[in-house]
């Protein structure tokens, strides 16, 4: 097993809302390995996307604490990229441009910018629509555009919040391949939320599920199929016992 | 705020239908001709009640020749330029801070409402009284007819801007300045520019009333003194150059919105 890069110690997280306290999150604790490609699943509601939120630095833990690389997270870390649930794209912005953001951020050289732009543009299949506006865009070329620009500045860790979930169904599977050749072979490590519990196990080494409000971790199940995961892996016996168990645990449909 | 004059021709649109579109407002101005025409030709007015559009036109003919009125207009949009300038540049300034920070808003906004309760008009006598008759007083109004509408419109820009956008840059670990420059500015602009060209007007009048108050130079002297001499032509081409500069602003701004903001649509 490689070295510990995200751990998550005792994680709780409470909203204070209009009228009550509510705990979103409660007493989350596991750890990520270098390199791992980790997938969460869950109901609706559960705090998934918080979970991610408080691993990438962006929300402050009401308790416990994340540590990456053995040290505590403060806030948001150029090495850690994120994916929201929503393509959060700016507007004014063309999808070449809104791919381009993080690198004008750190200011990476013009010609180094423009060739990994292009590269990114081809990954997720959107040749051809570099100069269009993101009202232009259906919601699935939205959210390319957004996993585009979460891999542009090249980070290490890759937080996805439901990437492929707006995708059509043959998308979603190109998409995935294309994201775990990208995890292998440029070493990232990918904590991915979804709802499909068939796409966790496909994609992921170990699925996390958590319960219900508040969110507690549920399983911690070792996916252990050979890698390049292939399609036809999802209709084995062995596949079809690990979403059983994860879907008992979860405890309901998702 | 889609009340901007559309300057340029879209792409789709040629040539040939922008001369199209520019006929109902031919059209329009030459009727309002013809009825100016009688109503100063058979009504029996004398000259210095209502003068015809001939009149007017040869007196402009005139103040062009002899140069009064390119120089009168130049102080007039001098006063004007810059006291939009320092007027948005507070008020830019100043609504930032109060989108920032919920304490100054709550400290500031009453006294910010209570001065624009006061029509800046009635206090330009006394703007003078301080600062004297010269440039700056009349810069100073314009600049405070300009400042609320620019205050207000970016105050409300920095804060539409979207909460899903900010935690994007946060995670990108956008510094302040950038966190400006790429999402708080473009998001901002639109009502930014709404502001402006609504002060862009207000500004030209601000001018106005000040050099009406305190005559020394400017479209709002020369309409003063053509008054006093019942030069009533003169007075009408003092008012329509003031037209044609309000216009002129508010154009500019137009276009700068359809310039940095095709991406609306
Ligand atoms: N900023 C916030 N303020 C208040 N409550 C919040 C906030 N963010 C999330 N919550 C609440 O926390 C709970 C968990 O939300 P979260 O978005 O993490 O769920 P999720 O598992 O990602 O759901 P989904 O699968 O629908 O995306 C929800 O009940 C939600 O209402
Ligand atoms: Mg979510």
């Amino acid at each position: 097993m490689k070295e510990k890069i995200l751990e998550a110690i005792h994680l709780t997280k409470e909203f204070t809302g209009a009228e009550k306290e509510l705990r979103a999150l409660g007493e989350v604790s596991f750890s990520i390995a270098r390199e791992e490609f980790v997938c969460v699943v869950g109901p609706s509601g559960c705090g998934k996307s918080t979970l991610l939120r408080l691993l990438g630095g962006l929300l402050r833990p009401t308790a416990g604490e994340v540590l990456f690389e053995g040290r505590a997270l403060a806030g948001p870390s150029p090495r850690i990229g994120f994916m929201f649930q929503l393509p959060n794209l700016m507007p004014w912005r063309s999808v070449e441009r809104n791919i381009r953001l993080p690198l004008e951020l750190d200011g990476t050289p013009e010609a180094e910018a423009r060739a990994a732009v292009k590269d990114l543009v081809k990954l997720v299949g959107l040749t051809g629509f570099e100069g269009s506006l993101p009202r232009e865009l259906s919601g699935g070329m939205a959210q390319r555009v957004a996993l585009a620009r979460a891999l542009a500045h090249d980070p290490e860790v890759l937080l996805l919040d439901e990437p492929f979930g707006a995708l059509d169904a043959m998308t979603r599977d190109r998409m995935g391949a294309e994201l775990m050749r990208i995890a292998r072979d440029r070493r990232k490590t990918v904590v991915m939320v979804t709802h499909s519990i068939p796409e966790a196990i496909l994609m992921a080494d170990r699925v996390l599920a958590l319960t219900s409000r508040p969110g507690r971790l549920r399983l911690d199940l070792a996916v252990g199929l050979p890698r390049p995961r292939r399609e036809e892996m999802t209709y084995t016996k062995k596949f079809g016992a690990m979403a059983e168990r994860i879907r008992a645990a979860i405890g309901e449909a998702v | 705020m889609n009340n901007n004059i559309n300057l340029k021709a879209p792409g789709s649109r040629g040539k040939r239908s922008y001369a199209l579109r520019l006929m109902p407002v031919a059209a329009a101005v030459g009727v309002c001709g013809a009825v100016w025409q009688a109503a100063a030709g058979f009504g029996g007015m004398p000259a210095f009640i209502l003068p015809g559009p001939m009149a007017v036109a040869g007196r402009l003919t005139d103040s062009l020749s002899d140069g009064s009125l390119v120089r009168h207009s130049l102080v007039t949009l001098g006063e004007v330029l810059a006291g939009m300038a320092a007027g948005v540049g507070a008020a830019a300034l100043l609504g930032y801070l109060l989108s920032k920070s919920r304490l100054a808003e709550q400290i500031l906004a009453p006294y910010i409402v209570a001065t624009q309760a006061i029509p800046v008009v009635a206090i330009a006598p006394l703007l003078f009284i301080w600062l004297g008759s010269g440039l700056e007083s009349k810069v100073l109004i314009c600049a405070l007819i300009v400042f609320f509408p620019v205050l207000v419109n970016t105050v409300i820009g920095l804060r539409s801007v979207s909460a899903n956008l900010r935690e994007l840059m946060r995670s990108l670990g956008a510094s302040r300045w950038q966190n400006f420059r790429h999402l708080e500015l473009p998001a901002a602009l639109p009502v930014l520019l709404g502001g402006l060209k609504i002060g862009a007007t207000l500004s030209v009048i601000g001018a106005v009333v000040g050099e009406f108050i305190a005559p020394d130079r400017g479209l709002g002297f020369l309409i003063s003194i053509a008054r006093g001499q019942y030069d009533t032509a003169l007075v009408f081409v003092g008012v329509f150059s003031l037209v044609a500069m309000a216009l002129g602003l508010y154009g500019l701004v137009a276009w700068a919105e359809n310039r940095f903001l095709a991406w609306r649509e």
